[in-house]
């Protein structure tokens, strides 16, 4: 699969994950990219690697005369256990943690389904079932929207992206993307503002969605 | 292997070895000398108060003590490991969010880390180190604050001007090797 990847994350978000300095919503959409895609699995490395340096580069702070004795004590007190994640169908890991069983889909019009997986101050991130054939309404972003397909394939007046390829759409971009004939495509997609919709029912359609 | 800066990375893996293997205290206080004090100066320049990066510095050893035995001196240079630590319990202690992590590959034991691999990788990070601080110093100040949390991704730039391709060609090798032994 990883090899027929053909978009993949940028450096900014690449940067930014690695930072520990993006949305929750733009991170899940990072960390699942990764879980799929060797190439950027290895760039993020690299990226994890400039923060290591830049934290070594850092004029270092003197801890307090107790710290190493405290730490030690915390120690002692033993680990706690956490479970580790796992895939659950087209989902990658990462997902787990913000997915029911089974999942609740909600239809929002035009076919399309939708789960609101996490609202948070600065991103939203929601899963969408698009039907083979079907398009989302035309719209355009304010700010930056990131859609990877999980299942399926859709493509828009950019290019076609099938699984595990990722969509950075910005401010300068207006599009309609549609679902390929075959298996219902699934896309997680983050948005750090709202969509905005051309025409006027696709308008309302738009608010009624939350998007 | 001469040069100190290198040996000193080499002695990381061999105290956090040490930790994992014998639960040794000593050389756990040599991590903890090294590291806690850049982790402290790391989260301070993050805007958080001295105590709290005090505080949450000392729970990045206890995870470096705990996670000891996930260490791999072929996939991470200790200074990459215990940024990574650091910036999750900054996520997770100061901004209070969830952090999702990509999957973990199925690294097997019979992909024992090869001490050419591990040596390779510790080059190339203390390269990468170099390279940063021969950065001139606007381009430098740009990486540490999207480092420091300064900037949003929408302000990073895309051109970072650091050799990261060399870094990332290995590790993507080390994935290759990975997917063949898995098939």
């Amino acid at each position: 699969m990883t090899q027929s990847i053909k978009h993949h994350l940028t450096t900014p978000l690449l940067m930014g994950y690695a930072a520990g300095t993006l949305p929750e919503a733009f991170s899940l959409v990072v960390a699942t990219h990764v879980s799929l895609c060797d190439e950027c699995r290895a760039a993020l490395a690299a990226f994890d690697a400039v923060g290591g340096e830049t934290m070594l580069a850092a004029a270092p702070v003197a801890m307090a005369d107790s710290a190493l004795a405290a730490t030690l004590d915390k120690i002692a007190m033993g680990d706690t256990v956490t479970d580790v994640p796992h895939r659950t169908g087209p989902y990658p890991a990462p997902m787990a943690a913000y997915m029911t069983h089974p999942p609740k889909w909600r239809k929002i019009g035009g076919g399309v389904k939708q789960i609101v997986l996490h609202t948070g101050a600065r991103a939203t991130v929601r899963l969408l079932k698009i039907p083979a054939g079907s398009a989302v309404p035309d719209h355009g972003h304010k700010g930056t929207e990131l859609t990877l397909v999980l299942q399926g394939a859709f493509a828009d007046q950019t290019d076609r992206f099938g699984v595990g390829d990722l969509e950075i759409a910005n401010e300068d971009m207006r599009h309609t993307p549609i679902a390929e004939s075959g298996p219902d495509c699934i896309c997680l997609a983050a948005t750090d503002a709202p969509l905005a919709f051309h025409g006027l029912l696709p308008r309302i359609a738009g608010r009624i969605m939350g998007i | 292997m001469a040069d100190p800066q290198f040996n000193k990375r080499l002695a990381w893996i061999s105290q956090l070895q040490a930790v994992r293997e014998t639960a040794d205290r000593a050389a756990f206080a040599e991590l903890f000398a090294y590291f806690a004090p850049r982790i402290k100066s790391f989260l301070m320049k993050s805007g958080t108060t001295p105590e709290m990066a005090e505080e949450c510095a000392q729970e990045v050893m206890v995870t470096v003590w705990h996670k000891a035995h996930m260490f791999d001196a072929s996939k991470a240079s200790v200074s990459t490991w215990v940024f990574t630590i650091a910036r999750n319990k900054r996520i997770d202690m100061i901004r209070k969010q969830r952090r999702p992590e990509p999957e973990d590959l199925p690294w097997g034991p019979q992909d024992a880390p090869s001490q050419v691999d591990t040596l390779a990788l510790q080059q190339d990070t203390e390269n990468l180190g170099r390279a940063l601080a021969d950065l001139p110093p606007k381009q430098r100040q740009l990486i540490e604050r999207a480092y420091f949390g300064d900037l949003t991704h929408a302000e990073i730039a895309s051109e970072t001007g650091l050799p990261l391709g060399t870094i990332k060609s290995r590790i993507r090798l080390a994935l290759d090797r990975l997917r063949h032994a898995m098939n």
